[in-house]
């Protein structure tokens, strides 16, 4: 399948259209949890298997993301969104069979594995195209499309709870479940592929191709500079420090508040978790368009540098001030989301268009990794500290330290990025003339 | 690369249309998702 190229007179606001019909689709995994309960009483599930095939997802779509990313500049948008759009559905198709014959392993084979497929690839699918098509505004281009798979969960989380109430919470019930999903998000998606274009290439007066503008690096070459490196350091402690608030809210504004006056209840909690959902959001959006205004590493000092002053006031005052509390926990999830929605831009500012998606992909792996480590230290910390009979905001003070920490590590990684060295480039652009500094040539932002 | 069809020359298709439906297609269902959550996150002043 050869990417389809835009034909005259297309527009470019039909491209965020098409990648939010992914985008919002494949969000839904974080609504995985809906599921958890009714496949565990169906199923006789311990609340570790029913975590498995989301589990197996992410991990899916890590390393697709990772090895598909070459292929997705290969074959183009197209290819990948009906990639996305055929493993997705059919990861829910699979599920449903395994639910309505009662075998949890076609679930976590169709869900998790075959569907996070479908994540990892079309996670990455309109990436290098909207920045293509958006070269003035790519933080707010990339910012539209993962924001909406922020917005995937929030449309998700409802609707297939409804509709498990509809259906029934029986094998049966949750077989029809899977089945409604894969056949609306198939339908939902299809708009992507038939919308989704590359732009025309620019033409020569003697109507040959234009090389690529500006820097140039290869996916293999970028992982051979320290500049990827870093972002990934960089990537890494941002979504670690945010999924250590994201992961434990609900318990953690809770134990917070204990011991005051003003104890959170379960419900206002479940509403803290919801307004935490809402901050992530708008930060993919809000701060990714505001990176194209002040620059990729500025908008990285202030994730970093504010998001670690953010915990240090939690920290220091957190308990005595459920305003406080809030506001600090809302700037930190807005950080997380502004930090993946805007890394697709610094990775263009740094390597440029040439194979932005997959290198986009390979640095996902912090993702992964984050997601291990945040949870990880927050939970082990949390618990330890119960061992030691501590209670209330007692139970998150050093896991909170050492988020300030990570955050001070990714902010120093952000300051010794530099542009990258003539030696890693691509030779698409006519070579520099002796004794230009080309690293000068790229922008100040980067 | 900004090729607004707003700014098309009249022998090019209005692609004004497709544009509207196509962010419709995506905006009612992420307007449901919103609905939705300032519904729940409004517990946490009321709950």
């Amino acid at each position: 399948m050869s990417p389809p190229v835009a034909p005259p007179g297309w527009s470019r606001w039909l491209v965020p259209p098409a990648a939010l019909s992914v985008h919002l689709s494949i969000g839904q995994a974080y609504a995985w949890s809906v599921f958890k309960p009714p496949l565990e009483s169906a199923l006789g599930l311990s609340g570790t298997q029913s975590a498995l095939p989301f589990q197996l997802g992410i991990v899916m779509l890590g390393l697709s993301a990772a090895f598909g990313g070459t292929l997705v500049e290969r074959h183009g948008p197209r290819w990948a969104m009906t990639v996305a759009l055929v493993c997705f559905s059919s990861g829910f198709l699979l599920s449903a069979l395994g639910a309505a014959v009662e075998q949890y392993w076609l679930i976590v084979l169709g869900y998790g594995f075959v569907g996070g497929v479908g994540l990892g690839i079309g996670y990455i699918s309109p990436v290098s195209t909207l920045i293509k098509w958006f070269p003035d505004r790519p933080g707010m281009a990339t910012g539209i499309a993962i924001m909406g798979f922020g917005g995937g969960a929030l449309i998700a989380s409802p609707w297939s709870a409804q509709m498990l109430e509809s259906f029934g919470t029986d094998s049966s019930g949750i077989a029809l479940a899977f089945l409604v999903h894969g056949v609306t998000y198939a339908v939902f998606m299809l708009l992507g592929v038939l919308l989704v274009r590359v732009p025309r290439p620019k033409e020569r007066a003697d109507g040959g191709a234009v090389a690529l503008d500006g820097v140039q690096v290869s996916a293999r070459g970028a992982m051979r500079t320290p500049q990827f490196w870093l972002l990934w350091v960089v990537l890494c402690m941002n979504v670690t420090a945010g999924i250590g608030i994201l992961e434990k809210a609900a318990p953690m504004i809770t134990d917070f508040f204990a011991d005051t006056s003003t104890p959170v209840s379960v419900t206002a909690a479940a509403g803290f978790v919801a307004l935490l959902s809402a901050a992530n959001m708008a930060g993919r959006i809000g701060w990714s368009s505001t990176s194209d205004l002040i620059g990729r590493k500025n908008i990285y000092r202030v994730y970093l540098g504010v998001g670690a002053l953010m915990y240090a006031l939690i920290a220091l005052f957190g308990d005595s001030s459920k305003p406080l509390f809030v506001l600090c926990a809302l700037v930190v999830l807005s950080f997380y989301g502004g930090g993946f929605a805007t890394i697709p831009a610094y990775l263009k500012d740094l390597f440029g268009t040439y194979q932005v998606g997959a290198i986009h992909g390979r640095l996902l792996t912090a993702w992964s990794t984050a997601g291990v480590l945040g949870p990880l230290i927050v939970n082990w910390i949390a618990d330890r500290q119960e061992e030691a009979g501590r209670h209330g905001s007692a139970l998150y003070g050093t896991s909170f330290v050492i988020m300030i920490g990570l955050l001070v590590v990714g902010f120093v990684a952000n300051e010794l990025v530099r542009p990258v060295h003539a030696r890693h480039h691509v030779p698409t652009a006519p070579a520099p003339k002796e004794g230009t500094d080309v690293r000068r040539q790229q922008p100040e932002s980067a | 690369m900004s090729d607004d069809s707003s700014q098309s020359p009249p022998d090019l298709p209005d692609r004004r249309p497709l544009i509207a439906f196509t962010w419709l297609w995506v905006g009612a269902p992420l307007a449901y998702g919103l609905y939705e959550l300032v519904r729940k996150a409004t517990q946490l002043f009321t709950g």
